[in-house]
């Protein structure tokens, strides 16, 4: 991404109840995140699939599978391959962005791969697949800790075995301040960024990537502040899970 | 003392904490996670508590998923590829399951003289057994048996294997149910596709409709006397 022109003003001080505080560019505080909305079940070709918004950041996963490892010399004896395919819409950019699958892209295929294979129970499933597919469909910052917060809900909705969910978030320094959930254009032009994913019950991390400077105390901070962030996700995503089956009952 | 969370018949997901300390009995290890003391869900479904003698045993019923073959289950598979001495055939499972001709015909096969597509083709339904499946190989399956054999007649009705336990129902009562209100034949396949023979067509519409809505509805209670209304109240409007 190429940033041009000048830096705009991205955290102000300002008095709310008689307190200074921290706001961001969006009128967010620092150790808040964007309106985030869950849906579980949005397709019904895929054998399980899930919609994440974080603010304007918009993506869908569907899984495939367990199904017949195709092609077959790709299978393993003792357990199911996970393919994963992370792709943006050619319309979820400002500017057009090419269909084609780009170098960011494949990479980020492999890190969510990554990122799921630890809770995925693939060894319930010898020589069998599992495909995973995310699609952004509008991207404003924090796309790949999306990716992985709707691909692991539509596992478990496919009814694939998982030791836990996972949700990510991520933190960053805007202006010398840690915040959480940061959008395009914090992300631009952030000290640093670090995506976090998290599979909360089992107390592991699955994702920790970091991109900019910061000192080891920031480091923990920034870890605890997306661990805060995740906790809320991860209680969203078991929400949406539950809906689905809780707005059947009412109709029966 | 076992400390129990959640309580029998509530829906779970995965991460969802059931229960803490020892003496807690898992039934279905394939769906808990175990950390330390703790015991997680791992997939979506229904807890089934039970307790007996200060002992708690606690298994997970799921709701959702693809169906796994079992040595002994009858399934309704389609012949998707023949070979020489054997037919292919789609079972809905992660694994594509082989009948021979050894376990179709009751007669010696000469592929020279004869050709299998005379007796099962491309497309054929069956009804089948799966004899055996070990992970490491393909399910084998067979034809030979009261009731298995090639589908003539009748309509398929396919749901997800998970609610499959709830169409049968406790004891078969949903299963035995719905024949005798509907007067239709019905043959489950484990693996989610029902076979439903019905004497007119009104009465097999009201058999899918009912199938359709036990697959909805698996996860709450009292469902075998909504069907039965739901079957009651379309015979009465459609006078069958």
């Amino acid at each position: 991404m190429v940033v041009s022109g000048e830096k705009p003003t991205l955290i102000r001080k300002v008095v709310r109840d008689g307190k200074e505080v921290l706001v961001r560019h969006d009128g967010r505080l620092v150790d808040q995140m964007r309106p985030i909305r869950i849906e579980v079940g949005v397709l019904s070709n895929a054998d399980g699939s899930a919609l994440v918004e974080y603010g304007g950041t918009r993506v869908i996963a569907a899984v495939y599978g367990p199904k017949e490892a195709m092609p077959k010399y790709m299978s393993l004896p003792d357990r199911a391959i996970l393919r994963c395919r992370y792709h943006m819409a050619p319309f979820s950019t400002a500017e057009r962005k090419t269909p084609a699958l780009t170098r960011r892209e494949v990479e980020l295929s492999k890190v969510l791969r990554e990122a799921l294979e630890p809770v995925v129970l693939t060894e319930l499933f010898p020589r069998a697949m599992i495909d995973v597919f995310v699609e952004v469909i509008q991207s404003d910052g924090g796309t790949r800790t999306a990716a992985i917060t709707a691909a692991s809900l539509a596992l478990a909705d496919a009814g694939v075995p998982l030791k836990d969910l996972v949700a990510g978030v991520a933190v960053g320094k805007v202006d010398g301040v840690l915040v959480l959930d940061l959008d395009e254009i914090e992300d631009n032009y952030a000290e640093a960024d670090m995506p976090v994913a998290m599979a909360p019950s089992l107390n592991q991390v699955v994702l920790l990537q970091m991109n900019g400077v910061l000192t080891l105390e920031e480091f923990h901070a920034a870890l605890q502040l997306a661990r805060k962030g995740i906790l809320e996700i991860y209680r969203l995503q078991k929400e949406a899970l539950r809906r689905k089956y809780a707005e059947v009952k009412v109709e029966g | 003392m076992a400390r129990v969370y959640v309580q029998h018949r509530q829906v779970v997901v995965p991460g969802d904490l059931l229960a803490e300390d020892d003496g807690v009995v898992v039934e279905t290890p394939t769906y808990i996670e175990r950390v330390g003391k703790r015991l997680y869900a791992r997939i979506i479904g229904l807890v089934n508590i039970t307790t007996e003698e200060k002992k708690v045993r606690i298994g997970i019923i799921p709701l959702e998923g693809v169906y796994m073959p079992k040595v002994g289950d009858i399934v309704i598979g389609v012949v998707k590829d023949i070979g020489i001495t054997h037919w292919e055939v789609d079972i809905r499972a992660p694994y594509h399951a082989v009948l021979t001709v050894q376990e179709a015909l009751e007669h010696p096969f000469n592929p020279v003289t004869d050709s299998l597509r005379r007796y099962l083709d491309v497309g054929d339904y069956i009804v089948a057994k799966i004899i055996a499946f070990d992970r490491t190989r393909d399910p084998l399956l067979s034809i030979k048996g009261k009731g298995l054999g090639r589908i003539v007649e009748g309509a398929i009705v396919e749901i997800k294997p998970s609610r499959v336990p709830r169409v049968i129902g406790k004891k078969a009562s949903m299963i035995n149910m719905l024949k005798t209100e509907t007067g239709c034949e019905f043959i489950v396949g484990q693996n989610g596709r029902i076979l439903v023979k019905c004497p007119n067509r009104d009465l097999e519409e009201i058999a899918v409709l009912a199938l359709k809505m036990i697959e909805r509805e698996a996860h709450t209670s009292g469902l075998t006397e909504r069907v039965r209304e739901m079957i009651r109240r379309e015979k009465a409007r459609r006078g069958a």
